[in-house]
């Protein structure tokens, strides 16, 4: 029984090989410059088998973009003698400067909870890496808080509408960026999932650049420190004293 | 109108921070106080970092401080020997302001005690300029001069050593005294991201007594060094002067200013500072509250 079990298993595998994918971006690089309000990502590709020919079976494509990681410390706010302060402090070491996550239905119902936890699919199973060792429940608490902070600010989502599927074969899905993303390079890992089950995952990159006078004002202020605050010294005296000859005449 | 800030990393509506600038400077040409204690606040509000706003907003305030110099040098309103004592004492202050910004932003208090200062701050000085106007204006209404100021200054100042004449400001007392308030004013600017003018210029009216045509043109003297030296000193350490920003703000600010200059020779110095005081009030009002009521976000996220 155990034998006939193994064999169906067996030939059940060999029948649905691992598909490949073949992902691409719609920009691979997302230029920052004057009027930058955000921008939409398409990330889109194939589903294939490793012969190349159409795969040919339905997989949950997931696809997750997430920014440079950087250690940051969360605080948390709480009211003493009548008045709200910063009380309790942790630090993570690698918390994701933008998170977005794309599905076409809940992730819940994609893939269990421990499948999740290891490809970091959804907000609620990022990998922060806590600094120090506080006991899970404190650990959930914090890591819920920055979350939803991060929520807030539109730099974490969570879309399970953002992916269509075509003919088994094509996907994409949608991505927005705000303005106020980091720049870096940022990845975007595709995942195909069967039965709760990844079977075939594929990274392609986003790099996020300042251009034009942007980057110049920004190596400037961190180059050369002293020239860019006196320059900016400069403009506000020229500007003001401008403004006054300015109005004088009127 | 979108427009991207650099530094800040974030895009902004354009006209709104001009509109920001513009009553930042209707505030500095109409009281001489910078304004900086309504845009940094505002600025922040708006979602601008509070290191940028605090930096950029200094940087306003030095544009729409020049002009209301130059307007109020040529009617001989800045007594410029008092004016040099207090940007000595502001540039210490801007340095050991610094020291104490550094100290708090590590202990993750800077933001408590920012506001916490703002409000024992703008609540003391906001009353005390509104009972002062509030009397003033009642004893005119009834008829009666008002009561003859029985001391010029402080008694406290007449204690210190050492006696200097400043003619403009119609004073003969210890030039330590406009110094330490030099002193706290930088500090303050550093820390709040003011320009120091709504402590400076009750300050110079109630503790050194100066003669009230000289307070607003000396105290904008004192706000356009102690900002320069506040801009180069963000620029040095938190590399947090956003141009594009400052530049928007500017825009407003050297406009406003001039409107603000305008009023200020037409309406009645009472009535000025009785509105100045309100303002205050207000603002020290809206802190207090920010700080009791429960905040929209309890967490804070900051980059190591």
């Amino acid at each position: 029984m155990r034998v006939l079990a193994a064999l169906l298993a067996f030939f059940a595998l060999i029948g649905a090989a691992d598909p490949i994918l073949v992902p691409d971006v719609s920009q691979h690089q997302v230029q920052v410059r004057q009027g930058f309000t955000g921008t939409q990502l398409l990330l889109f590709g194939a589903i294939l088998t490793p012969e190349g020919t159409r795969a040919g079976r339905d997989y949950d494509i997931v696809v997750v973009l997430e920014g440079p990681a950087r250690p940051v410390v969360l605080r948390e706010k709480e009211k003493v003698a009548g008045v709200w302060v910063n009380a309790h402090s942790t630090v993570f070491r690698s918390m994701p400067s933008f998170y977005a996550v794309a599905s076409a239905r809940p992730l819940r119902d994609i893939v269990d909870e421990r499948t999740a936890a290891i490809y970091e699919l959804g907000l609620d199973s990022l990998q922060l890496s806590p600094a120090a060792s506080i006991d899970p429940a404190q650990q959930a608490h914090y890591a819920q808080g920055l979350v939803s902070l991060m929520r807030g600010k539109g730099l974490y989502q969570q879309d399970e509408h953002a992916v269509t599927v075509k003919d088994q074969v094509l996907y994409q899905a949608r991505i927005s960026l705000p303005s106020n993303v980091q720049t870096g390079v940022y990845t975007a890992e595709t995942f195909a999932i069967r039965n709760g089950r990844v079977v075939a995952s594929a990274i392609s990159e986003v790099e996020v650049v300042k251009v034009g006078m942007e980057r110049g004002i920004e190596d400037f202020s961190r180059r050369r420190a002293l020239s860019y605050g006196l320059m900016a010294v400069a403009i506000s005296v020229l500007m003001g004293w401008a403004a006054g000859r300015l109005f004088a005449l009127v | 109108m979108d427009v991207y800030l650099p530094i800040a990393n974030l895009a902004v509506n354009g006209l709104i921070i001009i509109g920001l600038g513009a009553l930042t400077g209707v505030l500095s040409g109409l009281f001489g106080v910078g304004g900086g204690f309504l845009t940094t606040p505002l600025l922040i509000f708006y979602g601008v970092p509070p290191t940028v706003a605090a930096a950029s907003a200094a940087s306003t305030v030095t544009g729409a401080s020049v002009s209301g110099v130059f307007a109020h040098g040529q009617r001989g309103g800045v007594d410029y020997q008092m004016g040099g004592v207090l940007v000595a004492g502001g540039v210490l202050g801007t340095g050991i302001g610094a020291v104490l910004f550094s100290i708090l932003q590590r202990l993750g208090q800077i933001d408590t005690a920012i506001n916490l200062l703002y409000v024992l701050m703008l609540g003391s000085i906001g009353s005390l300029m509104a009972k002062e106007s509030i009397e003033t204006m009642l004893a005119a209404r009834r008829g009666v001069a008002p009561p003859a100021r029985k001391r010029r200054h402080h008694p406290l100042v007449a204690l210190l050593p050492l006696r200097w004449r400043f003619y403009r400001s119609g004073l003969y007392i210890s030039p330590l005294a406009p110094l330490l308030l030099g002193v706290v004013g930088g500090i303050l600017t550093m820390l709040l991201g003011i320009g120091g003018g709504f402590i400076m210029v009750p300050a110079m009216l109630y503790i050194l007594g100066m003669s009230a045509n000289v307070v607003v043109g000396t105290s904008l003297f004192q706000i356009l060094f102690v900002t320069i030296a506040t801009t180069l000193m963000h620029a040095l350490t938190t590399h947090a002067v956003d141009l594009v920003l400052g530049f928007l703000l500017l825009v407003g600010s050297v406009s406003g200013a001039q409107l603000g200059a305008r009023i200020g020779q037409i309406a009645s110095p009472v009535t000025l500072r009785l509105i100045l005081a309100l303002i205050v009030l207000a603002v020290g009002l809206r802190m207090a509250l920010g700080l009791t009521w429960q905040p929209g976000d309890i967490f804070t996220v900051t980059v190591l």
